[in-house]
């Protein structure tokens, strides 16, 4: 299966993608991540507010099937939830990268270095499946 | 890991394949809320080849079943069905299955894919000197069309009239589309439809037969997710969630196929213990009030004590609520009591409800 994976952004093994936008790091699940849950039900969003660890379950989207954690790529502050997703989960089915879960305040940018560009992460799918 | 004859065609159809009870099985092909629309409202085509298939034949067949299964089936009649617990004698739950009765001499049981290996055996150790004991399951494959279009569809392809095969009723030597199988008007998702029963190396013909004349109908394939979810809502048990060895079928609310007063069977002792002394919990629906999905295992509580636990839940596509089966204290069962289900450490409330969540839409 080709996955979409769009050039610009950082990503996690987990499947997670960063948009970093000065010291602001938005997030959401990338294609194959929203693929391979199937049809998107509900998203657990956190509180604004909540500090993170890098590797912390951030917040949960659950499929029909199974609800799944969203680590966060970085740590920080979380400054920002897309409410959007409280009454239309399939958002993320629909369009993952422009429906993203959360905004963080980072803390460390430069953890950011450890995660993978397009082309890396394009490779890590295929070696995925 | 085993495949059913469709494997290929799932896999040419595109379906996300899973390991289940043991087999590789389409959980969908295009999304399990698109599937689950699609039996509710039109019909959709299941791969259930699954499950198992164990012939009983023999002068002491009817005895013997009566021995092993809590439902009766004295009074059953040639070319019927009948669903039945099949218990341990301390009452908890061997097997749930269906019974096709072809004569006093010849039954065969369906059971749960997950416990072919382990019903056989128990049969196998019960069994008289007078009765044979086969287990077919390699040899059929199935195929369940479920769904309000169901009968219209596979009209086109049937050469009896399917009005004849009513609700738990099955006809032996039916020819669709050319195949002869086994049909009865059965299924798991509480809608019309049809379980049908061919030799496995004919079943790849028959699912195409059935979606070409289903095209016009917009039939669909649907996997193990939308089955889960339509029997979720119609609120049949799945076993090894509702039903176990540790779950007695009365404590799953089964009493109607529990017949305590028939001859003796194995776990009748048990199981009237139980129903006179009252159980000490029991499978309650709840639906959420707060926002969050109930799933098996997560616990269920009041003011902070245990009183049970989840046993499916789910996100149910039709009613766009969150429900679920639960096994708890028989003292907070009343319908409309709160309770907590806990969700990743929040408690979120829930609502006993009654059950099915869905009226089952069958044709009788």
């Amino acid at each position: 299966m080709k996955v979409k994976v769009i050039k610009g952004l950082r990503y996690s093994k987990e499947h997670e993608w960063v948009k970093v936008d000065g010291n602001r790091a938005i997030i959401g699940i990338t294609d194959y991540a929203q693929d391979s849950l199937g049809d998107i039900v509900f998203v657990d969003l956190p509180e604004v507010g909540r500090n993170v660890q890098v590797g912390d379950a951030v917040a949960v989207v659950e499929s029909v099937k199974a609800a799944s954690d969203v680590y966060s790529p970085v740590s920080g502050t979380v400054v920002e939830v897309n409410t959007a997703l409280e009454a239309s989960p399939e958002l993320i089915n629909q369009d993952p990268y422009e429906n993203w879960i959360l905004i963080l305040e980072m803390s460390d940018p430069g953890e950011l270095d450890a995660l993978m560009d397009a082309e890396s992460y394009e490779r890590f799918c295929e070696e995925e499946e | 890991m085993k495949k059913t004859p469709l494997y290929e065609k799932h896999v040419s159809l595109g379906a996300k394949m899973i390991e289940f009870g043991g087999w590789m099985m389409p959980l969908q092909y295009t999304g399990i809320l698109e599937e689950h629309e699609a039996v509710r409202q039109r019909a959709g085509l299941f791969d259930v080849s699954h499950m198992g298939e164990v012939m009983i034949r023999g002068r002491g067949a009817t005895e013997f079943i009566q021995k092993l299964i809590t439902n009766d089936i004295s009074g059953m009649r040639e070319f019927r069905v009948l669903y039945s617990p099949m218990c341990y004698p301390d009452g908890g739950t061997v097997d749930d299955l269906l019974v096709y009765k072809f004569d006093a001499e010849r039954y065969l049981l369906v059971v749960n894919a997950a416990n072919i290996q382990k019903d056989v055996q128990w049969i196998e150790s019960h069994k008289p000197h007078d009765v044979e004991v086969e287990d077919l399951s390699e040899q059929y494959a199935q195929l369940a069309l479920q769904g309000p279009k169901s009968q219209e569809v596979l009209q086109k392809i049937a050469d009896i009239p399917l009005d004849s095969v009513k609700f738990f009723r099955f006809a032996d030597g039916v020819s669709i589309a050319g195949v002869s199988a086994l049909l009865s008007r059965t299924g798991y998702t509480g809608e019309d439809g049809f379980e049908i029963y061919v030799p496995a190396d004919r079943a790849l013909k028959v699912w195409e037969a059935i979606m070409d004349a289903g095209e016009e109908f917009h039939v669909m394939p649907a996997g193990l997710g939308a089955r889960d979810t339509l029997r979720l809502e119609a609120a049949l048990p799945l076993y090894d969630h509702e039903l176990s060895p540790d779950i007695s079928p009365l404590e799953a609310g089964l009493d109607r196929f529990v017949r305590l007063d028939k001859a003796d069977f194995i776990g009748r002792e048990a199981l009237l213990k139980q129903k006179e002394g009252g159980i000490s919990r029991k499978l309650v629906g709840l639906e959420m009030i707060d926002k969050g999905i109930p799933r098996q295992g997560y616990e269920v509580q009041v003011k902070g004590r245990n009183i049970g636990y989840i046993t499916s839940g789910s996100f149910s596509p039709t009613l766009k609520k969150n429900i679920a089966l639960a096994l708890i204290d028989v003292s907070y069962a009343a319908q409309s009591s709160h309770v907590d289900v806990i969700v990743r450490n929040k408690a979120l409330k829930a609502e006993v409800v009654k059950i099915p969540f869905y009226a089952k839409q069958y044709k009788k």
